[in-house]
């Protein structure tokens, strides 16, 4: 695939979690995968789902919902898994659904507005408007932090 | 120039290079007469010196120009093969090795290597051969071009003969190619079609396969039938890029009868000075020099099978990809089996044994022969046997036997342990072999086979053996066992003992082994590879480690279990039985559920609670227990029901969960669903 260097735009995919609008670099993405059978990983944090088999590859899931202190994600019909790439790693989120891919203007991206408050804030880049939609752009280095346990 | 592409080539050989030498200098110390293993130590000296001298490490290209020094004085009887001689060339080696060691995880290659040249250097200048300092350079070249004289059996004498009564001449060629030429068989071909176009290639030496092989450093010879003048046919293989010098002899059947008189002649008068001779009746200058060409240098040249190298990573790849076809195939198998249509269920039996004939290749495509670990234990051997004062002789049988990758990279330093540990404390002096009516020379036998799904290596020596009373004396002062049992124990057991954490016997603590931290490390590393240990001792007659490991560590047999409705992986290899018990057959120690399992008192870990299984706690009068083993100590593990035995693919959990507790890894089971893999060992405190 020959994409053309775009400096001003950032290609983002856009998903929904609870009632807001997040947005992640398409360059992170590896691909969206709908729900499959996720297995249990014992003694990992809450937000941590497990495991599953994404073509031959153990890959972990989390729930960024509850990542995010916002609660459980309820699992339906339109909840995807986003598999993210970060240094080597991959990683699946649990969104309630990914429905669109955009450009975003990179002058259309501010900082956070300091009043947004609860643990989410501590992973936003930054927010954008476009029309009348507030995008939220996450810091996936923070969210995807790897974790130990039972050590 | 950008040297990338070739870097890693360079790392690889320049390892494969250095083994070389390492390998001929050993068998040199073994025949310091047989000077066509000079010349192998010498060839891969030169191609190091030449391939480091375009990358651009200086260093490397110093020493190895002192070496190559050296080895030429030994190749021209100049200088004798001595211990010391060799000691210094060893260091040297070793040094190169660091160099490159440097250079392969980023750094520059620098070394300071001032001390070794200087030694180096003495002996090449050693008072022994006065001579030699100010001939060496010269020696040196001469050499080079000179060492290939073609040679004709009778077949091709014949074809020169009626060459010449057919008004054709027969010309002797070197080619000189770059040093930094790096398509060599391209530019040989090159010459060769010039060469045929002219005439007739008779010879060439080396040989064509060998040239095509690149198996030759810059010069080649041939010798060609044709009727153009000789300036002509220099001219022309000049044109080919990257050819530096060429040199056109002519011959005629009085030369080279003449050059036979003249070699038999010289070998007798003094075999190694130079004559150049001007041969009346042809304009060509030749230079006849004799070199002693063992007869045994050819047989001694490894045949090397045509190989391709490939990253390791692109195999775990191909294995993945590999795996989803199984998966897939379980799915269509199912499938078949409901529909009842022949054509379907014979197509996927087919695809079947095929995936199965894939599996055996791409597993057998991570073997690697133990030869990778094992060709460094002749030298560490030969240098701990100096260090020791001790006779020893090493023997390696099996180094073909292939064992996994991922287990290769592991076994190399317990076997280190385990050697040191046998020169050190298992052989004796020769004062004292001698005086036992044993040969001088120890012998430690380093074996590997493969036997069943298992790949043995063993280490044998016909030292001192394990002496009962001296382990026991020190074990229990060292308060590993207590008075009582002692008794109790029979030899084996004792023997077993000095792999216990905290155990030395020698008296005096050398720097070889002797810390007490050795081999119970040793233990701890063979067994964390799914391997066991076993040692059996004679007293007086020599001991036997013997190491077991899996043939492969990416694919473990284990036995599935029911937790709930999850299904969790057993190393089959931590498993010693399973077994079905009564609630009432629980006892309660200490807040600790134990059972008594054939005389044993053995804790029981209820998995369901370690892994928090979600589901309604049952009580029911029957439990299964897998009961697991780490080392000496025992546990059950109580799970909901049996599944089976079964082949899985090891997989880790991905960077993002590093380190889970109780789980070693995970695996994919035949409906595509993740299973977890136990990790015994952080079960059993």
């Amino acid at each position: 695939m020959t994409e053309a260097v775009d400096y001003k735009n950032l290609k983002v995919v856009v998903f929904q979690l609870a009632d807001k609008e997040y947005v992640i670099p398409v360059s992170q993405v590896q691909g969206i995968e709908k729900l499959i059978y996720i297995t249990r990983v014992p003694k990992t944090p809450d937000f941590v789902k497990g495991v599953i088999n994404l073509r031959g590859v153990v890959t972990p899931i989390i729930d960024l919902k509850n990542r995010f202190g916002l609660g459980e994600s309820s699992l339906g019909e339109s909840t995807r898994i986003i598999i993210i790439t970060l240094d080597d790693m991959n990683v699946g989120v649990i969104v309630d659904s990914a429905n669109d891919v955009l450009d975003i203007p990179l002058d259309a991206i501010e900082p956070q507005p300091e009043v947004v408050g609860g643990m989410e804030s501590d992973f936003i880049a930054g927010v954008a408007k476009i029309d009348s939609r507030l995008l939220i752009l996450l810091n996936l280095n923070l969210v995807l932090n790897p974790i130990k346990s039972g050590v | 120039m950008d040297t990338n592409p070739y870097f890693e080539m360079f790392i690889e050989e320049s390892k494969e290079h250095l083994q070389a030498c390492n390998e001929h200098l050993l068998e040199l110390e073994k025949n310091p007469e047989n000077i066509a293993i000079v010349n192998e130590v010498f060839r891969s000296a030169h191609t190091l010196k030449g391939m480091s001298a375009t990358m651009g490490y200086e260093d490397i290209a110093n020493l190895t120009h002192k070496m190559e020094n050296i080895l030429d004085e030994i190749r021209n009887g100049r200088l004798h093969v001595t211990v010391e001689l060799l000691d210094v060339v060893f260091i040297a080696v070793d040094q190169l090795e660091e160099m490159v060691m440097d250079i392969a995880s980023g750094g520059k290659g620098n070394l300071d290597v001032t001390d070794t040249v200087q030694k180096l250097h003495k002996i090449e200048t050693g008072e022994e051969i006065p001579v030699a300092a100010t001939t060496v350079e010269s020696t040196v070249e001469s050499n080079i071009s000179q060492e290939n004289w073609l040679s004709y059996d009778d077949y091709e004498m014949t074809v020169i003969e009626q060459s010449v009564e057919q008004d054709f001449s027969t010309y002797e060629i070197s080619v000189k190619l770059r040093e930094d030429c790096l398509l060599k068989a391209a530019r040989v071909y090159m010459v060769f079609e010039l060469l045929e176009k002219m005439g007739d290639v008779i010879k060439s030496s080396p040989s064509v396969e060998k040239l095509e092989g690149e198996d030759f450093d810059e010069i080649f010879y041939v010798a060609l039938v044709t009727n153009e003048p000789s300036e002509d046919v220099q001219k022309k293989l000049m044109k080919v890029s990257e050819v530096t010098e060429v040199l056109v002899n002519s011959v005629t059947l009085e030369q080279h009868k003449k050059r036979n008189n003249i070699e038999g002649a010289k070998v007798e008068e003094t075999p190694f000075s130079e004559k150049t001779e001007v041969i009346e009746g042809s304009q060509e200058v030749v230079a006849v020099k004799t070199t002693e060409k063992s007869p045994t240098s050819k047989s001694n040249q490894v045949q090397s099978s045509k190989t391709i190298r490939v990253n390791i990573e692109r195999l775990d790849v191909l294995m993945n990809l590999f795996e989803e076809l199984v998966i897939d195939r379980g799915r269509l198998q199912s499938i078949s089996e409901e529909l009842h249509n022949s054509e379907l269920d014979e197509t996927v039996e087919r695809m079947s044994r095929i995936t199965g004939d894939l599996q055996n290749i791409i597993l057998n495509m991570r073997m690697v022969p133990v030869e990778t670990v094992f060709n460094r234990f002749p030298k560490m051997v030969r240098q701990l046997a100096r260090d020791l004062n001790k006779k020893i002789n090493l023997e390696v049988i099996g180094a073909e036997t292939e064992l996994d990758r991922t287990v290769i990279d592991e076994i190399g330093d317990p076997l280190v342990h385990l050697i040191r540990n046998s020169l050190d404390h298992g052989v004796e002096s020769p004062e004292i072999r001698l005086a036992k009516g044993k040969p001088e020379e120890g012998t430690v036998v380093l074996r590997a086979y493969h036997s069943g799904n298992h790949v043995f290596i063993e280490i044998e020596d016909d030292g001192a053996g394990i002496n009962r009373e001296k382990v026991l004396k020190k074990a229990i002062a060292k308060g590993i066992i207590s008075n009582e049992v002692a008794q109790t124990l029979s030899d084996k057991q004792v023997a077993e003992l000095i792999l216990s954490s905290g155990f030395s016997t020698a008296d005096v603590i050398s720097d070889v082994s002797g810390r007490g931290v050795g081999l119970d490390v040793v233990k701890t590393t063979i067994e964390s590879l799914g391997g066991f240990i076993d040692i059996s001792s004679t007293e007086g007659k020599g001991s036997l480690f013997s190491i077991q490991l899996p043939l492969t560590l990416s694919i473990i047999s284990v036995m599935l279990v029911e937790l709930g409705e999850e299904i969790y992986a057993i190393p089959l290899s931590s498993i010693i039985e399973t077994a079905i018990i009564r609630s009432s057959d629980i006892l309660n120690a200490h807040n600790q559920k134990v059972i008594d399992f054939r005389g044993k008192v053995v804790p029981l870990v209820f998995l369901e609670n370690v892994f928090d299984v979600p589901r309604e706690s049952t009580d029911d009068e029957f439990h299964s227990v897998v009961l697991v083993r780490k080392g000496d100590k025992m546990a059950g593990l109580v799970v909901d029901s049996f599944i089976g035995q079964q082949e899985i693919v090891l997989k880790s959990l991905g960077a993002y969960l590093s380190s889970v507790f109780a789980i070693s890894g995970a695996t994919i089971l035949g409906n595509g669903k993740v299973a977890l893999i136990v990790d015994c060992n952080a079960l059993i405190s």
